[in-house]
């Protein structure tokens, strides 16, 4: 995608939302997009490290409950405002991927995939027994009064969660295009091949690590403000990791249009799932899609719409 | 006599108890054509292995350009001049054949080239091995024979000092061994210092300057390529005789 088309595209969007909030009120509305974006924000985020580099990633719930509980803490010691919170949710999001860096020196393939759902246990466990921000009973969140020009301040959310998806998308997108991902695709392919290629693996990996942590901690610190009671059950939701996996596996992880196609999909059908059968359907959705796409596109749809296109008689 | 560009000195290296390479030493000259010959199981590739990084040796010193590079992680090694192609191809599966050869012209090659200039080098490349034709093909539909050949440009790509092919021309025919000889004696004429590992005895004999043979981790035998086959040890080691 060129350039200009691309950004272009961004800005429309974020002017569609904006302009969204002066024509529809229903809040419904903005939770469903809220969470959708959430997904999306997620999905890009993993496929940073889970597709690009090929390191696989189950943890993806402790990253974003690492930002949720940065808001939670901060906003209870300090009461900062949210782009600040969000700021350092990215930072300790961020930080915390260094550390997982360093583990992929020792750590590849399944015992790396392991040891990130390792990582998030033992964040979830700091969690439950930490009682300044609720321990295993959780907290809840005032909602602010002030939500700018907005009607309300799930609308403002859904503003702010936008504008960090799109940030995010275009993150990837710069980082899925150009020397360093090339990189990164090299380390995925082979490591050693890689380096005596001249690729710096170890900190293309530590970029790599980071990006994804800094942008889970981002997705995961509005999230008190979005449900105003936070506790581990919901912010180390199995379904967020899983959602994680499985939207960049559906739309594709080798393109960064992959994990934002599977998301949008995902994510529309399992909102429109909630409130058409129930909530515990999606689990399911979720799964048989998953499954689906596994066996009969394992290069997802972007990689469903490669072979299609080049299969064309010319 | 030019200067030295590699020295490999009292190189070993185990796997559990097993010995792959038992001291080794050796030097290599700059823009020299050096044949590494040995039979199977004897340690070139572990050598190359240790020279270029991609394992550590136990024991022993690796000098490249006079600068210790023993510890340096491969990365450094390659940027420092120091390219290899691999034995058993590893090509970047995911990435077309063009874009296996961008990752050294980007991240490997002396002086960085704009984005551009790589793109043309790369394919400058892939018609010297000719893979010109398939250069925006996925690497992983490549055959066996045409893996080979991408390493070989893979490694040029990194415009190295100093290149090592590992039994680059293995399943290739005697036309095409010809051409990849024509290709490593063009880069030799560069300037560029060669060691070749082959099992094709009529192209290290053709190739080399100075051969070099190994047998069970040890140098048993080191000369011109005449005096190599004449060497009864060698004869015995490696040709069976
Ligand atoms: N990573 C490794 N782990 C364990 N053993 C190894 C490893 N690499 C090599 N070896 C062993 O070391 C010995 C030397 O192997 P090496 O690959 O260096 O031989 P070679 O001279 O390149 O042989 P060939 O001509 O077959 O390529 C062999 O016995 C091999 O099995
Ligand atoms: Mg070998």
């Amino acid at each position: 995608m060129k350039s200009t088309v691309f950004w272009g595209a961004l800005a429309t969007i974020f002017a569609a939302g904006l302009a969204l909030t002066g024509v529809v009120q229903n809040e419904y509305y903005y939770n469903a997009l809220y969470l959708i974006l959430q997904g999306t924000l997620m999905a890009v985020a993993w496929n940073v490290l889970g597709g690009f580099t090929g390191y696989v990633n189950f943890g993806s719930a402790g990253f974003f409950a690492l930002g949720a509980y940065t808001t939670v803490a901060l906003n209870k010691a300090l009461g900062l405002p949210l782009p600040l919170l969000i700021l350092v949710a990215g930072v300790v999001g961020g930080l915390v991927g260094v550390g997982l860096g360093y583990l992929t020196l020792r750590l590849k393939g399944v015992y790396f995939a392991i040891a990130t759902l390792a990582m998030s246990i033992v964040i979830e466990t700091l969690v439950v027994n930490w009682s300044y921000v609720g321990g295993a009973k959780g907290s809840y969140m005032l909602t602010p009064d002030t939500h700018l020009w907005f009607d309300s301040y799930i609308q403002m959310l859904f503003v702010v969660m936008l504008l960090l998806t799109l940030a995010a998308v275009a993150i990837s997108r710069m980082l899925n295009s150009s020397r360093l991902g090339r990189g990164l695709s090299a380390i995925r392919d082979d490591e050693v091949a890689a380096e005596c290629a001249g690729v710096p693996t170890l900190r293309l990996k530590l970029v790599s690590t980071s990006v994804m942590g800094a942008m889970m901690g981002v997705a995961g610190a509005p999230f008190p403000y979005f449900v105003t009671f936070v506790d581990p059950l919901s912010a180390f939701n199995l379904f967020i990791a899983v959602n994680a996996i499985a939207m960049p596996m559906i739309g594709g992880t080798a393109h960064w249009i992959g994990p934002v196609i599977g998301a949008l999909l995902l994510g529309t059908t399992q909102e429109i799932v909630k409130v058409t059968i129930s909530s515990e359907m999606n689990v399911l959705i979720v799964g048989v899609m998953l499954v689906a796409f596994i066996t009969l596109a394992p290069q997802g749809i972007v990689g469903l719409a490669r072979k299609l296109r080049r299969g064309r008689p010319k | 006599m030019s200067a030295e560009l590699l020295r490999v000195t009292n190189v070993g290296k185990s796997f559990g108890g097993f010995v792959a390479l038992d001291r080794v030493s050796l030097r290599v000259r700059a823009g020299e054509r050096l044949g590494l010959i040995g039979p199977n199981g004897s340690g070139k590739t572990t050598l190359i292995n240790c020279i270029s990084g991609a394992l550590y040796n136990d024991v022993g010193e690796i000098h490249f350009e006079g600068r210790d590079i023993t510890r340096l992680p491969p990365y450094v090694r390659a940027r420092a001049g120091i390219a290899r192609s691999f034995q058993i191809p590893k090509p970047f599966r995911s990435l077309t054949v063009l874009e296996n050869l961008q990752v050294p012209l980007e991240y490997a090659a002396r002086g960085r080239a704009g984005a551009r200039r790589a793109t043309d080098e790369a394919l400058e490349m892939l018609e010297l091995v000719g893979l010109r034709e398939r250069a925006h093909e996925d690497s992983a539909g490549l055959t066996q024979v045409d893996m080979r050949k991408l390493e070989l440009a893979r490694a040029m790509a990194a415009k190295p000092r100093l290149l090592i092919s590992d039994e680059a021309m293995a399943g290739l025919s005697s036309t095409e061994v010809d051409e990849v000889l024509g290709i490593l004696r063009r880069l030799n004429d560069a300037g560029i210092t060669v060691v070749m590992i082959e099992h094709i005895m009529y192209a290290v004999m053709r190739f080399s300057e100075r051969v070099i043979c190994l047998d069970a981790g040890q140098i048993i035998c080191e000369g011109t390529p005449e005096s190599i086959v004449q060497d009864a040890g060698v004869q015995r080691a490696y040709l069976g005789a």
